[in-house]
């Protein structure tokens, strides 16, 4: 088969309905949340049972963050395309629509990427359906989560859960929270577990919801452990403490998951690209593709650039999925996907504000708050210098040791 | 011009034309003057300076008719010539080369490593390359990659895909190298892609055989905000032909070509045009630039060369010109990618052999991430790269594909040729190290217009 680095054209149908109900649902409710934080989104739920329907017709192939688990192996060797290039291409889209209500959205939380990632089949059966958030960061910990402080010791066949935990998105609205702790201190990062705790278990509790720059549709909790207890056997994955696989089981879930915020950051960037292209025509400027920028206008020039940026992104992006889907390791190409997409959903989105002027800054159009939204993108899930460290570490074959 | 305005400081040796100077200029520039005489010399006033050594391949002007064979014309000057397909497109997202591209990737990069590489530090200095390297490279088959299988070539299908792979596998030993080898197999395949049957007919011959003639896609011009798609140069046509008029830029191998494709201006559409280096009026001098200089660069004028009807290589609506534009930009894209991975292998190992402050200076963030930064944008580069060759090979339109990724590598390339320097701190600097040759060649992307194509 010949290179190809198209979309793939069995998606054309899964994301043009992700783009209508993008266009449709989200665009018209996006301001409205903005303005509204912490209120419920309700329109969501309708569209959650829809894109439910959709993927039990077969009709969708996962119009959400669910579905990143890497199938099992097969005698069949050709090339895929498969599920988790579907996740990116369509959650890409949802967040043309708005990134905060793509975040929000029931039962495609970060815990069920967490859940289709690490558990085992009798934990993915029991936990089909959920909606889970994910809660790994707190008050004094965040890019270097395997130094959490969060505790879980077993009594009896419960884990009794101690700790607090901040930015837990949907962390109120979400009806399971994937947890990370640690059984012993003392082992390391080894020792870090999950646990799925259900909402209502007694000992957890929502502190309160955070006042943010950006993706305000999306409500971020703090939330309080106190002797919660949980059953043991939702505990995802094994729970041995393994010291010689260490971390990787628990970081194995960011090699899913670091592709779909890059996505997100995509499809936010590309909203305010298609806006800007459009405003700019209207004030009389286009892009020659086949004229030098520096022979066009600044604004011209700018736009090629951001649009070569962008394509990087979506690329690096793209190609990180379909390693996934392919059985090959991508944490490299997971962690640049992000880092590319990071800093240029910013740059992009900033730089559209700037073009469109007071147009782009003020609140009657949607580039100023792209600017606010694709802020945390570069931050959440591993933050632009955490992609670096990553990425320099297996380039320079140098552990996190000897480069800190 | 005035006296006055030719006493001025301006409009030469890189100075604004509206600079001015005050008195102690005048004097500074008298002094200049007299430091430049001779009359010092014959009074000895001067240590023995050091002979200047120019180091250009041909200087000063030179008129072509030496080396020229004779193309004997033949075959159906009405008729278009062989075309292959375009790649089948299967509509599947892969990044898995065939297994085709996959063995001339290996043979190339064998061959840059081999040969290309050693040979790049003395073909930089001299301005040239070595006969037996482009020698070696005719073996390999570079000039027949992009020509087709019935006209004695390899090609099967729009090879835009494979010449990118070899490209890039090339520029890994060296740019300026690569671009002298790639040279003549350009213009072949634009023969293969727009050439009538008589064309293909009469110079094709000669790039499938043994004796493969230099030859050389001749796109640049000397001016400031140089838009490729409206050319000074111009073509006039006249009852039996074309009149040429116009200079032609850093055209690679220039002195040795026997056959150009020059782009000129037919009533302001830009048109390829065939000249065979015989041609009365065709001028060629040394040319050379900051980097790339392994492709014996050289300028190439030409007053009132006069060509035949049937000079015209594809259509005279601007579309060949367009996309043979496109397959070069293409072609410099893959180049600069090669280059950069050349940059990101080299100060690997280097940041982390050398120590500084009692542990390898890859330890530290502020040069791990400069690292990490390359193997990003060098990816980026490589992958808008691939998409738009892709869309080439398989017959699509590329125009916003090949923008983008020209955009990206020229912005990104220069990057890395930066960083890669500035990783080696003063031992980039110098010669003893390849990498201030990448910094030069690198600044080539974004700049340069034909040359070569894929």
């Amino acid at each position: 088969m010949p290179i190809n680095l198209d979309d793939p054209k069995k998606f054309r149908p899964l994301v043009g309905q992700a783009h209508q109900v993008a266009m449709n649902m989200l665009r018209p409710i996006s301001r409205k949340y903005d303005r509204a934080e912490h209120e419920y989104p309700k329109e969501l739920d309708m569209l959650a049972a829809m894109i439910d329907g959709l993927s039990e017709s077969g009709a969708s192939e996962g119009a959400g963050a669910a579905g990143v688990r890497r199938e099992e192996a097969d005698s069949d060797t050709s090339v895929k395309n498969g599920t988790n290039l579907a996740s990116v291409m369509s959650i890409a889209e949802m967040c043309w629509g708005d990134v905060g209500l793509l975040l929000s959205m029931p039962r495609q939380g970060l815990g069920n990427s967490a859940i289709a990632s690490v558990a085992n089949d009798e934990q993915q059966e029991r936990f089909a359906g959920v909606w889970a958030g994910m809660a790994i960061t707190e008050p004094g910990v965040g890019s270097d989560s395997a130094n959490i402080k969060t505790t879980a010791t077993l009594d009896g066949d419960h884990y009794v859960l101690n700790g607090e935990k901040i930015y837990v998105t949907s962390g109120d609205r979400a009806d399971h929270i994937v947890v990370w702790a640690t059984l012993d201190r003392s082992l390391g990062r080894a020792a870090i577990k999950s646990f799925v705790v259900p909402k209502g278990t007694p000992g957890m509790r929502v502190d309160r919801l955070e006042h943010k720059l950006g993706i305000r549709a999306s409500d971020t909790a703090t939330l309080i452990f106190e002797d919660c207890r949980v059953p043991a056997e939702n505990l995802l994955g094994s729970a041995e403490v393994d010291t010689k696989q260490g971390f990787a089981g628990a970081m194995a879930t960011f090699d899913n998951t670091r592709p779909l915020v890059a996505s997100m950051a995509v499809g936010c960037a590309r909203a305010a690209l298609d806006l800007t292209r459009d405003l700019l025509a209207q004030a009389g400027v286009t892009v020659d593709y086949d004229r030098p920028g520096l022979t066009q206008s600044a604004a011209a020039a700018k736009l090629l650039q951001m649009e070569a940026d962008w394509e990087a992104a979506y690329l690096l992006t793209l190609q990180a999925a379909w390693m996934a889907d392919n059985r090959q390791p991508n944490s490299l190409e997971a962690s640049m996907a992000k880092a590319k997409a990071g800093r240029v959903g910013s740059d992009i989105t900033l730089s559209c504000v700037e073009l469109a002027g007071s147009v782009g800054y003020s609140e009657t159009e949607l580039l100023e708050k792209w600017g606010r939204d694709s802020k945390i993108l570069d931050i959440f899930e591993g933050t632009q210098q955490i992609q670096q460290l990553i990425v320099a570490r297996r380039i320079l074959g140098l552990s996190s040791a000897e480069l800190r | 011009m005035s006296l006055i305005s030719n006493l001025g400081p301006g409009g030469k040796h890189g100075v604004p034309s509206g600079e001015s100077r005050d008195p102690i200029g005048y004097l500074v520039a008298g002094l200049n003057r007299l430091a430049q005489s001779d009359l010092i010399d014959r009074v000895r006033l001067r240590k023995p300076a050091e002979q200047a050594v120019f180091s250009v391949t041909r200087s000063g002007f030179k008129t072509l008719t030496a080396a020229s064979r004779t193309f004997a014309k033949t075959g159906r000057p009405s008729e278009p010539g062989v075309r292959v397909a375009a790649a089948p497109a299967k509509g599947v997202f892969d990044l898995t080369p065939t297994e085709d591209e996959q063995m001339l990737v290996d043979v190339v990069t064998e061959f840059a490593e081999e040969v290309v590489r050693p040979a790049a530090a003395e073909a930089n200095e001299s301005c040239e390359a070595p006969e037996a390297l482009l020698k070696a490279s005719l073996e390999i088959g570079l000039p027949i990659l992009g020509v087709p299988e019935a006209l004695g070539g390899i090609s099967e299908e729009r090879s835009a895909m494979a010449g990118t792979l070899v490209a890039e596998a090339l520029a890994k030993g060296d740019l300026g190298l690569a671009v002298a080898a790639l040279a003549p197999g350009s213009v072949a395949t634009a023969l293969g892609l727009w050439g009538t049957d008589a064309q293909q007919q009469t110079y094709l011959p000669a790039f499938t055989g043994d004796d493969v003639p230099a030859a050389a896609l001749a796109l640049n011009e000397p001016t400031v905000l140089f838009d490729v798609l409206s050319p000074s140069t111009t073509a006039t046509k006249t009852a039996d032909g074309y009149v040429l008029n116009g200079v032609k830029t850093l055209v690679p191998r220039g002195a040795q070509a026997e056959l150009f494709v020059v782009g000129a201006s037919l009533d302001g559409t830009p048109v390829l045009f065939l000249v065979e280096s015989s041609t009365p009026g065709l001028a060629v001098e040394g040319d050379p630039a900051m980097g790339v200089r392994a492709a014996s660069l050289t300028k190439l004028t030409l007053t009132d060369v006069t060509v035949p009807a049937d000079a015209v290589l594809g259509d005279t609506e601007g579309t060949s010109y367009a996309e043979c534009v496109r397959l070069s930009r293409l072609a410099w894209c893959a180049l600069a990618v090669g280059t950069g991975q050349a940059v990101l292998d080299y100060v690997t190992p280097y940041v982390k052999e050398r120590h500084a402050f009692g542990e390898p200076i890859a330890h530290r963030q502020s040069v791990a991430f400069m690292v990490a930064n390359i193997a990003i944008e060098l990816q980026s580069m490589r992958l808008l790269t691939y998409k738009a060759a892709a869309r080439a090979a398989a017959g699509k339109d590329f125009s916003r594909e090949v923008a983008l990724a020209r955009s990206l590598c020229a912005d990104k390339g220069m990057q890395i040729g930066l960083d890669g320097v500035q990783l080696l701190g003063g031992h980039g600097f110098v010669k003893e190290h390849p990498v201030e040759r990448w910094y030069r060649d690198l600044r080539a992307i974004g700049i340069m217009e034909g040359s070569v194509l894929v």
